[in-house]
């Protein structure tokens, strides 16, 4: 939520967002016809850093690992032994070559429940993410088209979604209809609605007065046909970016569900739940807390440097700064 | 300026009453109140006594109508665990958040908003850097992992800092840092972003052109104007600071309204789950409404 909300500041968000969205329109209006200077060609080639690089490949290689989980872990993640229990990574004193990361209370091989973790993070947080910007996108186009009542009442709720702690609020639904991988997503989904109904209304606001739209309309297009054949490509590029800011927050959101022990339920491992179970051994066995936190540090950072270069190849306005 | 604070308050107001009825629609899509109370081994005979006592066999808009009144008398019944009345446990712990709160509020703004200030003034520069990676990796950490690296640094490997509890001032520098970190990081981006694009309008440049020393046009012309967004986001952000604090408090095993929650949580305590949500509720709105107030102050235009 706090990056969504950075994205979403203020009501005056939508003012400044719709000139930003007409830019792009205009600059392709004038540059019609004229060949594409060269330095513009491949924008996206040219702005990836080495830094933005590494982060794509690390977020490649943990959906891989995500979805590959049992051919890509070494062992299986639940299985216990405790005979080899509490044992080092490798690369301290103590550490096999068996266990890379060591292994946990229980001797489970770390490495493993680090790789089968980011299954539960990736699936909840991606799916959360699609379903919230199905639902927030859609309500967005309809309270920025239809204006009017329905406006007010769309924005209203947002307005009380927004503004309510929804860690809190994630935990009372918990509480009521328990946890499990199903509600989790319907809870990362509801997190983040809000925000893209919000950027979206303004989107479209800024957009449905503009030359084509009105064009299309004297034309004698319909609204669906407005709004899902012209006025959607051209709003598209700002939500995406949002959508890039939700995934990292929804992890986020997870991962502390995780960690307070309400969000995907042992055995099936998780990285907030493992860092919560390594707390307890964090003088004797330091590694079992900080290896997930530290996957979950790299994904985390990884999708929001991702989401800035998305930003800054999608949304040439914003580019200048 | 009146109409503006005003309808302001109009709006509060209808977000709590929609919070105050979304509790009352889940906590009755939930099951069976009486059920929830009184546990699974409870005689039938008590379940009909316990509807009877509390109106539950009453229909529904005559329940949430006394249920609208009794949480505006603030009369939020008793928790299901300690038998004694769910705003008498929230009380007891609200100080201790409050101290925890307020510590990281004021930590945030003190370091971050200079450091966005300090890596604007020398854009581009090693300071900016540096400063923008460290706010960058503050606000993508899980506030949890933050926690515990510094227990695992500050009070295991060098014991400067005791990693738990609460009583001494030593004891709140951690948490306090903890809960910090989102804030903190965020007020420095923006305080950094934000006055990077007041320094490029036309107006600071008429105040460059007529001699003013750097130091007063900044001071004078610019911080004002990049206030607002800052003032923003910090309010903004408390709601997400509240939720913070739920985890903090849980590393640290400070006693406030952060562990009461994940306590109430786990025994499934309804009466106490209700009480806190509605009173976060209540705070954001009111941190939202100094926002907006804050905001008219700071920029006539939006006043209107």
């Amino acid at each position: 939520m706090v990056i969504g909300g950075r994205t979403a500041t203020s009501p005056s968000t939508g003012a400044l967002n719709a000139p930003a969205s007409a830019a792009p329109t205009a600059e392709t209006l004038s540059s019609f016809g004229r060949e594409v200077p060269r330095h513009r060609r491949r924008w996206w080639v040219r702005t990836l850093s080495p830094l933005t690089l590494a982060c794509l490949v690390i977020l490649i290689a943990a959906i891989a690992c995500g979805l590959a989980a049992g051919i890509v872990a070494p062992a299986d993640p639940t299985a216990n032994d405790l005979r080899a229990r509490l044992q080092p990574p490798a690369f301290s004193e103590g550490g096999s070559a068996e266990h890379l990361l060591g292994t946990d209370q229980l001797g489970r091989d770390l490495l493993s429940r680090v790789i089968y973790g980011a299954r539960v993070s990736l699936a909840i947080g991606i799916f959360g993410m699609l379903l919230g910007a199905l639902v927030g996108t859609l309500s967005g186009l309809v309270a920025g088209f239809a204006r009017g009542i329905l406006d007010e009442i769309i924005m209203l709720l947002v307005d009380a979604v927004i503004a309510l702690p929804f860690l809190i609020i994630a935990l009372a639904v918990i509480a009521v209809f328990g946890s499990s991988l199903t509600i989790l997503i319907f809870v990362a989904a509801f997190s983040g609605w809000a925000s893209y109904t919000r950027v979206a209304r303004g989107l479209v606001l800024g957009a449905r007065e503009q030359q084509y739209v009105l064009a299309s309309r004297a034309l004698g297009a319909g609204p669906g046909r407005l709004l899902f054949r012209h006025i959607m490509p051209n709003i598209l590029a700002p939500l995406i970016v949002l959508a890039s800011f939700e995934l990292t927050s929804i992890i986020l959101l997870e991962a502390s569900l995780s960690f307070l022990g309400f969000g995907v339920q042992p055995p099936t491992p998780s990285w907030g739940q493992m860092v919560s179970e390594g707390r307890e051994y964090l003088n004797t066995a330091w590694w079992i807390g900080v290896f997930p936190g530290v996957a979950l540090m790299l994904i985390t950072v990884s999708v929001s440097l991702a989401g800035d270069w998305l930003r800054d190849v999608l949304d040439p306005a914003l580019r200048a700064r | 300026m009146v109409r503006f604070v005003v309808g302001r308050l109009a709006r509060g107001i209808i977000t709590l009453w929609i919070v105050v009825t979304c509790v009352f629609v889940v906590l009755r899509l939930s099951g069976d109140p009486a059920e929830a109370m009184l546990g699974p081994e409870a005689t039938p005979e008590a379940l009909e006594a316990f509807r009877l006592r509390y109106g539950l066999d009453d229909p529904l808009p005559v329940q949430y109508g006394r249920y609208v009144g009794n949480v505006l008398q603030g009369d939020f019944g008793s928790s299901l665990q300690s038998r004694r009345p769910a705003s008498e446990l929230f009380l007891a712990r609200v100080g201790a958040t409050l101290q925890l709160g307020v510590t990281a509020i004021a930590l945030a703004i003190a370091v971050g908003i200079p450091l966005g200030i300090l890596a604007a003034l020398h854009r581009n520069s090693i300071v900016d850097r540096l400063a923008m990676a460290l706010a960058f990796i503050g606000q993508s950490a899980p506030s949890f992992f933050v926690g515990i690296m510094l227990i695992l640094l500050l009070s295991l490997r060098f014991n400067l800092l005791p990693s738990s509890g609460r009583g001494s001032w030593q004891q709140l520098i951690m948490p306090a840092l903890t809960l910090s970190t989102g804030l903190l990081a965020i007020l420095a981006r923006m305080a950094r972003s934000s006055l990077l694009e007041v320094i490029s309008q036309d107006y600071v440049r008429t105040a460059r052109a007529k001699g003013l020393s750097e130091r007063r046009v900044i001071a004078a012309h610019c911080l004002r104007n990049a206030a607002i967004p800052v003032v923003t986001i910090a309010g903004m952000s408390i709601g997400t600071l509240i939720g913070g604090a739920a985890i903090t408090e849980t590393v640290f095993a400070w006693p406030g309204v952060g562990r009461l929650t994940v306590d109430a949580i786990s025994s499934r305590d309804y009466p106490v789950i209700q009480l806190i949500v509605i009173a976060v509720a209540a705070t954001v709105v009111i941190a939202n409404l100094a926002v907006d107030i804050a905001y008219g102050l700071l920029d006539p235009r939006i006043r209107r």
